[in-house]
């Protein structure tokens, strides 16, 4: 069995705009890889950070969701900076080609949050978040709002609705189940490494996860959220992370930061309900909506608003924005 | 003193044997308080424990590798102690002894593992109370350099002087990890429920903090001194 804790092979990086000639990428319409590739020390921790758009033009920072990568937003980044902005992304610790950190945790998810703004500058920017990276930024905009000018939430409101309604001791009994499920996945992660394939098969599983997305856009991205080796292209995120996490926390923690944001707010909400999404409703959007927010709920689009509706999103982001 | 190296993921845990005692009892593990280590040593409380006696230092802790840029939860502490389990418990189930943090993270354990453990005893120690019962603003702050500095613990300041172990990254993020009374008493009913002993919780502390206080309320738990509740698990 592969020690997962063994010095990894060095794994390419995702390719640059300049570097998709003669790569394993596959184009696909309406999409552009960042323009540059830097990385940001993180008191130790290496972080992938990518930008689209011209490196003098005004920064608006880009936040991904579980489980996804900064190029997921190859199809929105690109229209934001061709209005003129510099859109600039990172891959979360354990994510994309960011280092595998030993712990995670939403506190240190801010901590990367903020070293990548601190390499921006120290003037106030917009952010953008999608799902997991909307609700982090919804935290980091509380902890540290002198820093935040506008804020764009994409379909990132945690909510407990699909969180199921059962008596107390039900819930004992499936937190025992909850628990075990996660004990034993520790035990296994430290020899656990991602299950290789083809490009189509590591689509195919995510698609499973994804299911409003297409075949061809999963593809695309196989190459830059994975690796290649001699057996297969595997996952580049770090095995021993696992869906579902579990803790005290509750989702309503971070969703009702959203009543306290000070700074012009766009909320965008997936009206289909999907397996990644938190079964947010528009009336849980509404009621807490700050007087500066603006609530913009999308018809016949799941979770993915960014990838569903790039030019939708990208137009309200800029008149949030500009 | 000897010591057996685990693999928790990517981080080395040390788990110390204090005393080596065949034949007596099931083993007894204690689990230290935040920004502590195992002792050198049976500590007074544990003199009598029948059987051997052993220590685990947290992630970060003791001689226990220390993980770059934090990101520490009590559920990660879980996990470490379920790796020292999958070599105490081999031949039955073990009692704990937690001091602060060690307390908390061994009463999780009792409910994750109650299959596991025979027995816990909660006593005081540094790391008791973490962050309250509720939620609290989020902050960001570095435990060693980074720009937007924000004191707001007497951890993180007394992190700042040590630059070494204990990770303090553990001390900051452990000190404010929020533990609401009815999470705590969803392990404390586990333990009770699925315990191979009777009155499988012991809760003797003086501090009173909510989530002692919700599960020393439980049928099933019971507050008495830790020699009385370690005489107990030993029978």
């Amino acid at each position: 069995m592969t020690d997962a804790n063994a010095a990894p092979e060095p794994v390419p990086r995702a390719p640059l705009r300049d570097e998709v000639a003669g790569s394993d990428l596959r184009p696909h319409p309406g999409t552009r890889r960042p323009d540059r590739f830097r990385h940001v020390d993180s008191d130790g921790l290496s972080i992938a950070v990518w930008e689209w758009g011209e490196p003098d033009a005004p920064p608006v920072l880009f936040t991904h969701g579980g489980f996804d990568f900064a190029g997921t937003f190859d199809g929105l980044a690109p229209l934001v900076a061709d209005a003129g902005w510099r859109v600039v992304s990172w891959d979360q610790r354990g994510h994309g080609d960011s280092e595998r950190a030993h712990l995670y945790s939403w506190g240190a998810d801010r901590r990367d949050a903020l070293a990548v703004m601190d390499s921006i500058g120290t003037d106030p920017i917009p952010v953008v978040g999608h799902s997991k990276g909307g609700a982090l930024m919804l935290s980091v905009a509380d902890a540290v709002p002198h820093r935040i000018s506008h804020l764009a939430n994409l379909d990132g409101l945690p909510t407990s609705r699909l969180w199921p309604d059962v008596p107390e001791h039900h819930r004992t009994e499936m937190r025992r189940g909850e628990l075990a499920a996660w004990l034993d996945h520790r035990r296994a992660a430290r020899t656990k490494i991602r299950r290789p394939g083809t490009i189509e098969d590591l689509a195919d599983r995510r698609r499973r996860m994804n299911p409003r997305l297409s075949p061809e856009w999963l593809q695309y991205l196989v190459p830059i959220g994975g690796y290649q080796q001699a057996d297969g292209w595997r996952w580049k995120i770090d095995a021993s992370l696992r869906m579902g996490g579990f803790g005290p926390w509750r989702p309503e923690w971070y969703t009702h930061l959203l009543a306290s944001m000070g700074m012009p707010v766009l909320c965008v909400l997936g009206l289909e309900v999907e397996v990644m999404g938190w079964g947010t409703l528009p009336e849980d959007v509404v009621s807490i909506l700050p007087a500066n927010g603006r609530f913009a709920p999308l018809e016949n689009v799941g979770h993915f608003v960014h990838i569903e509706a790039p030019e939708v999103v990208a137009g309200l982001i800029l008149e949030l924005i500009s | 003193m000897t010591t057996v190296r685990l693999r928790h993921v990517h981080t080395d845990l040390a788990l110390h044997q204090l005393r080596d005692r065949d034949g007596g009892a099931h083993p007894l593990l204690l689990l230290h308080g935040l920004g502590e280590r195992t002792p050198d040593s049976v500590p007074l409380i544990a003199g009598a424990w029948p059987g051997s006696v052993w220590g685990l230092d947290f992630t970060g802790h003791g001689d226990s590798s220390r993980p770059s840029c934090g990101g520490y939860t009590a559920e990660v502490l879980l996990a470490d102690v379920d790796h020292a389990l999958e070599v105490l418990a081999d031949d039955g189930p073990v009692t704990i002894l937690g001091r602060g943090l060690g307390a908390y993270v061994g009463l999780l354990i009792a409910g994750a593992r109650a299959e596991l453990v025979a027995g816990t005893v909660l006593t005081d120690g540094p790391g008791l109370a973490g962050g309250g019962p509720s939620q609290h603003s989020p902050s960001i702050t570095h435990a060693r350099g980074g720009v937007d500095v924000l004191q707001r613990s007497g951890a993180d300041r007394a992190a700042r002087l040590d630059p070494d172990k204990p990770d303090p990254y553990a001390l900051l993020e452990l000190a404010i990890d929020v533990r609401p009374a009815d999470y705590a008493t969803t392990y404390a009913r586990l333990a009770v429920e699925l315990s191979p002993v009777d009155q499988p919780l012991s809760v003797a502390t003086v501090a009173r903090h909510p989530w002692i206080d919700a599960v020393a309320d439980l049928p099933g738990v019971v507050r008495e001194r830790a020699a009385d509740a370690l005489r107990r698990f030993a029978a």
